[in-house]
């Protein structure tokens, strides 16, 4: 992190290094992967939804990809120590008299927990959907956002 | 399973783009899922494309095939560090060769909650006239 302020490079998309590093190393990963006939996939819980959780000083933000539900059919807890995210996905018959070539999409029950790694105040949670994919900002609690110490 | 309403959904991690056409801008490629179906009169595509709006969504449809492509703008903020990362975000994209003659004219695409809905009218087969033949 240090580096980054060092340099004063621009944040966030490809000109952010450790972001970029993260994603080089991912790629290597299934190149070695393919190399060895198995693929490592992307770390995760294995449990749908796939979550990105990601921090800045004020807030931890978790975001989920959630094509095809409305924000009524979620059901989101969150608790000083984490989130759980858990609905439904339901989709639609289309009548009787269409054949499908494709059935790709899969409808069912999910829930999810994800754990904070620090402190959260529960009282200003906000989340919001947008083109299928959830954002919840979580703030995180007075005493455990950094703070700036001045050197007398 | 015989109840279909107890089914768990299951984590597919997104299926990255294995075409190896060039591109010109860096970024991640990804097929979108999708379910393809058809009736006498049309022919329906869904397509599961979070984080794409309207104006970043392409529907291209010449020669029988058909190109989808949907950009996904990063919603991240400046100062934000990763914790957990489990997926990535990028351009989805997706081509598909049409058997039958669809009506340019009609074709209907609705965006809701991330998840594309293309209806893909067929071209109505000229309906046969019976032909009169007087004698002169």
């Amino acid at each position: 992190m240090l580096y980054r302020r060092l340099l004063n490079v621009p944040s966030w998309g490809f000109d952010r290094p450790f972001r970029e590093f993260e994603r080089l190393r991912r790629e290597m990963d299934d190149l070695y992967g393919a190399l060895s006939g198995g693929t490592l996939p992307m770390p995760s819980a294995g449990v749908f939804p796939l979550t990105n959780l990601t921090e800045d000083t004020k807030n931890y933000y978790v975001r989920a990809e959630l094509p095809g539900i409305k924000s009524n059919e979620l059901d989101i807890q969150v608790s000083g120590e984490g989130i759980s995210i858990s609905g439904e996905r339901k989709i639609p018959e289309e009548g009787e008299n269409v054949r499908y070539h494709r059935r790709e999409r899969d409808a069912g029950k999910f829930s999810r927990s994800i754990n904070f790694p620090g402190q959260v105040d529960v009282d200003k949670v906000e989340a919001s959907m947008e083109n299928g994919v959830l954002r919840v900002i979580i703030p995180k609690s007075e005493a455990a956002k950094p703070r700036q110490i001045t050197v007398k | 399973m015989s109840d279909k309403e107890s089914k768990n959904l299951q984590v597919k991690p997104k299926q990255k783009s294995t075409s190896h056409a060039e591109q010109t801008r860096p970024g991640l490629i990804f097929t979108p899922n999708v379910d393809i179906f058809e009736t006498d009169h049309d022919i329906t595509l869904l397509a599961d494309i979070p984080g794409v709006s309207a104006d970043d969504l392409t529907i291209d449809l010449r020669k029988n095939v058909l190109t989808l492509t949907g950009e996904v703008k990063p919603s991240e903020g400046a100062d934000e560090e990763a914790v957990m990362i489990e997926y990535d975000t990028g351009k989805y994209h997706r081509q598909f060769t049409l058997s039958s003659v669809i009506d340019q004219s009609k074709i209907d695409a609705k965006l809701n909650d991330g998840v594309l809905r293309l209806t893909l009218p067929k071209v109505r087969e000229a309906t046969p006239r019976k032909i009169e033949v007087t004698a002169g």
